[in-house]
C-alpha cells in the first residue's frame, strides 16, 4: 500500500511541476537557512571540555573600592595579581592555575626566518593537568620551576612544526624577547573551542603557540595583552607594562572534583573576602561567584548575539516558507477533490486518503530536505569564507545532519496534516455529482 | 464594482486566506525588523570618524631587547629611539606629516578613562563621563586631518613624554566637541579645567576638534563613542604606534618605504605584515562583522519576498483554475475582461491588506522583543510604512499574471462541462 501511495504521489508531484518545485524549493531554502545558522550556533555554544568542563569552576572576587558599588553588581571578571596569587598559593582546590594573556617576539635560530609574534599564555603549572591538555613529548613545568622563575616553554604543536620540522625539540632552546628559554614540552593539537579560560583573546579558534610560567613573565615584563579593569588609582597597563595593584587582569581557574567542594571552595572565597576586609585591601563586602565552564560562557553571553539573530531569523523565514507550502498543498489536495471523491466512493477509507496525502507531502519533505542539505553545506561554505573567529569551525556534524532531515520530513509533515484533513473531509457523492 | 461577490468567495476559501494573510503578515514582520537592522548597520559603518582618512596609515611595532621603561633612564632611552623613528619616517620624500600616538579610531585598542570637572572623581560620578585617551604630539593635527573649532592646537612646547605606566600631570588637553559639550553645556570648554582619570591635578582644555571617534568600534563604546581625549604625550614603552599620513596619492609607496626605514634606524624590531596598515584597511575590520551581518539580512530577505510573492502566485493560479467556469459564466453574463483582472487584484488587496494590518502588528511587537534581548531602539514608522507599502505592491505584482490569465478565459466555457 505504500509502494502504492508512494507512486500516487509521484505521479500528483509530476502533474504540476512548477507548482512541486516552488514548494520543494521553499522548503528547502527554509531548512537549508536555519540548518547552517543552526550548525553554527550548535558549534559556538558547544562545551570546550566534554566531560571536564563541570570540574572546572571560575572563582570570583570584589577588590573594588566603595565607589559606585551596588549590591546587586557582580564581581569583576578577572582577578588582580595579589588576589590571584593569594587563592592560587591557598591551594585550596584539587588544581588550580593562574594566568594572562599576550604576545612574545620570536626570534628563531633559523636566519630564514625573520623575527615573529606569537600568541603565548603565562600560567601556571596546573594549567596541564587541569585543562587536559595533551603532550606530545616532554611535560609541563613543574611548581618548584614557576616559583623558580624557570625560564622554560612548553610550545604548541604548529610552533614545533614550523620550527623544528616536528621533531622532538625538548631540551632545545627557544628565544623569545631578548631573552633564551629551554623547551620543556610540545603540546599535540589542542584548541577548546571556545577558548573558554580567556575570553578576552577573542572566543573561538584561538590557541596559544607558547606557553611560559607566569613567575617568569613578571620578571621578564613579557608583554600581555587582553583587558584590564582598574579603579581608585589603578593605572591601565599596555603591553609590557604591568596594570597597577588595583586592576584586574587575571585568570583564575581550579578544579574542585565534587559538588560538595565546590560548596566548600566558595565559603573559603567568601572567608578571603571577609579576611582582606579585615586587612583592609578590600572595602566592599564579600561578593563572590564560583561559576562552572558552562555557567560562566553563559553569563560572559559567549556567543555573538548576531549569531543568534541570525539563527532567529532562518526560523522566521522557516517559518514562513512552511505557511507558503501548507497554502499551496492546501490548494492542490482542494483541487484534487473530484480525484479524491471517486477513490471515497470505491471504498477507500479517510484513513487511506489521509495516509496517501501525508505520504505525497512527506515526499515533498524528503527532496527538499535534500536540497535544505546542500544549501546547508553551501550555507556554511559561505561562513567560513567570513572572516569572523568562528568560521573555520562551521562544520557540519552527523547529528546535525540527522537533524536537518527530520526537522524537513517533520516540517512538510506538519504542514501537510492541515491540507490532507480538510482534503478528507470531502463528501464523495457532492464530488461525482458536479462531475 | 461591489465587495460583496469577493467576500463570499472568499468565505468559501478560508483556510487558503488565513495562510496567505499569515503568510504576508510575518513576512511583512520579518523583512521591516531585519531591514532596520541593516539600516542601523549602514548608519554605524558609514558615520565619519572626523578624520581624513584618505593617504592615512597606522604603523604599529615593537622593539626587541629595548629597555624596560620602568627606570628613568630607560625611559630616556626609549624616548630617545621613539623620536629617532618619527624623525626618520617624517624625512620620507613621499610622507607629510607623522604624529606617535597610542591608538586611532576604529583600531578596537584603547586607553580608557575618565574626565570630570571636579578634581579625584571617578567614573559613575555625575560630574564625569568616560573617555578615550589618546597620547600623541603636537603633529597629531596634520597627521590625522582634525579639525579643530575653538582654541588652539598643541605646540611642541606642550609635548611631553612619560613612560606608558607613570601617572603623569597632564596640564593641557583637547577634547572633542562632544565632550566638551557635555562636560560644559553652557558656554565654551576652551580655557576650562577638567580633571582626567581620577587625578586632583587640573587640565586645562586649549581647544576643542570638530569631531573624532573613540578606538572602540564595538557596541560596548555606544554610550562615548565620540568623547575622545587628546593629551600631549609621548608615551615610552618597547611598543610604539604612530600614524602617518602620506602625500596626495601616495600611499602604497609610503607604506611601501617603512620597513626599510625602520629596520635602518634601529634593526632590533619586529615588523610583521600586519605591522603597516593603511586605514582603509583598519576600517574594513572593524566593520567587517557588520558588513557581513547587514549583506545576510538583506539575502534572507531578497529571498523571503521573492517565496512569498511566489506563493501568491501559485495560490492565485489555483484558485483561477477552480473558477474557471464560475470566471466563463461571468464573462457571458456580460463583465469585461477588466472587471474580471480587477476583480482579482481587489481580492488580493483585500486579503494582502488584512496581512499587512497583522504584520505590522507583529513587526511592533517583534522589535519589542528584539528591543527586550538585544541592543535595538524602537522601528521608526517610517520603516513599517514603507513594509507595508511594499508588500502591498509585491501582491499586486504576483497576482497580476495569474489575474490576466483569468480575463483571459473566454466566455464560452460556460456553456461547457470541465
Amino acid at each position: 500500500m505504500f509502494i502504492y501511495y508512494l507512486d500516487l504521489a509521484l505521479r500528483s508531484l509530476r502533474r504540476n511541476k512548477a507548482l512541486t518545485a516552488l514548494m520543494v524549493l521553499a522548503i528547502a531554502l527554509g531548512i537549508g537557512a536555519s540548518m547552517t545558522t543552526l550548525t553554527v550556533l550548535h558549534v559556538l555554544s558547544g562545551d570546550p571540555l566534554p566531560g571536564k568542563s563541570a570540574q572546572l569552576y571560575y572563582p570570583q572576587v570584589d577588590p573594588q573600592d566603595i565607589k559606585g558599588m551596588s549590591p546587586s553588581k557582580e564581581p569583576p571578571d578577572q582577578v588582580t595579581l595579589i588576589d590571584g596569587l593569594n587563592l592560587l598559593h591557598a591551594v585550596r582546590a584539587d588544581h588550580q592555575a593562574l594566568m594572562a594573556g599576550g604576545s612574545v617576539p620570536l626570534q628563531p635560530e633559523q636566519s630564514s626566518l625573520d623575527p615573529f609574534y606569537v600568541d603565548a599564555r603565562y600560567t601556571t603549572a596546573d594549567f596541564f593537568v587541569m585543562f587536559d591538555a595533551p603532550f606530545l613529548y616532554g611535560r609541563g613545568w613543574t611548581e618548584a620551576d614557576g616559583d623558580a622563575k624557570a625560564r622554560q616553554v612548553v610550545i604548541a604543536k604548529a610552533l614545533n612544526d614550523k620550527l623544528f620540522a616536528g621533531e622532538n625539540s625538548v631540551g632545545r632552546t627557544l628565544r623569545m624577547a631578548g631573552t633564551s628559554f629551554r623547551i620543556v614540552g610540545v603540546l599535540d593539537s589542542w584548541q577548546p573551542n571556545p577558548h573558554f579560560y580567556d575570553l578576552n583573546t577573542g572566543s573561538y579558534a584561538y590557541s596559544e603557540q607558547v606557553f611560559v610560567p607566569l613567575q617568569t613573565m613578571l620578571d621578564l615584563h613579557l608583554s600581555r595583552s587582553g583587558s584590564n579593569d582598574c579603579w581608585g588609582n589603578g593605572g591601565g597597563g599596555t603591553d609590557n607594562i604591568l596594570p597597577s595593584d588595583e586592576c584586574v587582569w587575571l585568570q583564575f581557574w581550579v578544579q574542585l572534583d565534587s559538588p560538595a567542594k565546590a560548596v566548600a571552595y566558595k565559603e573559603f572565597l567568601t572567608h578571603y573576602s571577609q579576611d582582606q576586609k579585615t586587612l583592609g585591601r578590600f572595602q566592599r563586602a564579600p561578593n563572590v561567584r564560583l561559576r562552572n565552564v558552562m555557567q560562566w560562557l553563559d553569563y560572559q553571553m559567549v556567543v555573538p548575539d548576531d549569531v543568534r539573530l541570525q539563527n532567529g531569523l532562518a526560523f522566521g523565514f522557516l517559518l514562513v516558507c512552511l505557511v507558503n507550502t501548507v497554502g499551496l498543498m492546501l490548494a492542490k489536495f482542494m483541487r484534487r477533490a473530484a480525484e479524491l471523491g471517486v477513490r471515497r466512493a470505491l471504498g477507500a477509507s479517510r484513513r487511506a486518503l489521509f495516509a496517501q496525502l501525508l505520504i505525497e507531502s512527506g515526499v515533498v519533505g524528503l527532496v527538499g530536505g535534500c536540497g535544505g542539505l546542500l544549501l546547508a553545506m553551501f550555507g556554511l561554505w559561505l561562513v567560513r569564507q567570513r572572516p569572523s573567529d568562528y568560521a573555520a569551525l562551521a562544520h557540519l556534524d552527523l547529528s546535525m545532519l540527522f537533524i536537518t532531515f527530520v526537522l524537513a520530513v517533520c516540517a512538510t509533515l506538519l504542514a501537510g496534516l492541515l491540507p490532507a484533513w480538510r482534503a478528507c473531509q470531502i463528501a464523495p457523492a457532492l464530488q461525482l455529482k458536479s462531475n | 464594482m461591489t465587495m460583496h461577490p469577493i467576500l463570499a468567495a472568499l468565505r468559501k476559501h478560508k483556510a487558503g486566506v488565513v495562510l496567505i494573510s499569515l503568510q504576508i503578515a510575518l513576512t511583512l514582520a520579518i523583512v521591516c525588523n531585519a531591514v532596520f537592522i541593516i539600516g542601523q548597520r549602514i548608519e554605524r559603518v558609514n558615520r565619519p570618524t572626523g578624520l581624513d582618512e584618505n593617504n592615512l596609515f597606522l604603523i604599529s611595532q615593537q622593539w626587541v631587547g629595548a629597555p624596560g621603561g620602568d627606570d628613568p633612564a630607560g625611559v630616556e632611552k626609549l624616548d630617545v629611539m621613539q623620536r629617532e623613528d618619527l624623525a626618520a619616517l617624517r624625512n620620507l620624500p613621499d610622507v607629510a606629516s607623522v604624529a606617535p600616538s597610542n591608538s586611532i579610531p576604529l583600531l578596537n585598542s584603547s586607553w580608557t578613562g575618565s574626565v570630570s570637572i571636579k578634581p579625584g572623581q571617578q567614573l559613575g560620578d555625575k560630574s564625569g563621563t568616560r573617555t578615550a585617551y589618546y597620547f600623541t604630539d603636537d603633529q597629531v593635527f596634520p597627521a590625522l586631518g582634525l579639525r579643530l573649532v575653538a582654541g588652539r592646537a598643541f605646540t611642541a612646547a606642550d609635548v611631553q613624554h612619560q613612560g606608558a605606566r607613570d601617572q603623569r600631570d597632564r596640564p593641557v588637553i583637547i577634547v572633542t566637541k562632544a565632550l566638551a559639550d557635555k562636560l560644559f553645556p553652557q558656554g565654551s570648554a576652551v580655557g576650562k579645567v577638567i580633571y582626567s582619570d581620577g587625578s586632583s591635578s587640573p587640565s586645562t582644555i586649549i581647544g576643542v576638534v570638530e569631531r573624532m571617534q573613540i578606538p572602540a568600534s564595538g557596541s560596548w563604546g555606544n554610550d562615548f563613542t565620540w568623547y575622545s581625549t587628546l593629551v600631549p604625550t609621548r608615551l615610552d614603552s618597547n611598543f610604539a604606534r604612530y600614524v602617518v599620513r602620506a602625500k596626495p596619492g601616495r600611499l602604497d609607496a609610503a607604506m611601501r618605504a617603512v620597513p626599510a626605514t625602520l629596520y635602518g634606524v634601529n634593526p632590533m624590531r619586529v615588523l610583521d605584515d600586519d605591522s603597516v596598515k593603511s586605514f582603509a584597511d583598519i576600517r574594513a575590520s572593524a566593520y567587517r562583522a557588520d558588513v557581513g551581518m547587514a549583506i545576510l539580512m538583506g539575502v534572507v530577505c531578497l529571498i523571503l519576498l521573492c517565496v512569498t510573492a511566489a506563493g501568491i502566485v501559485g495560490l492565485t493560479s489555483f484558485w483561477v483554475g477552480q473558477r474557471h467556469r464560475q470566471i466563463g459564466v461571468r464573462r457571458a453574463l456580460g463583465a469585461r475582461k477588466i472587471d474580471i483582472l480587477h476583480y482579482f487584484q481587489i481580492e488580493n488587496l483585500l486579503i494582502a491588506g488584512v496581512g499587512v494590518v497583522l504584520g505590522v502588528l507583529l513587526a511592533v511587537g517583534l522589535n519589542i522583543w528584539l528591543m527586550t534581548h538585544y541592543e535595538m531602539t524602537r522601528i521608526p514608522a517610517l520603516y513599517v510604512l514603507t513594509g507595508v507599502l511594499a508588500m502591498l505592491a509585491i501582491g499586486q505584482a504576483a497576482v497580476f499574471v495569474p489575474a490576466r490569465r483569468a480575463s483571459n478565459v473566454p466566455p464560452v466555457v460556460a456553456t461547457r462541462a470541465v
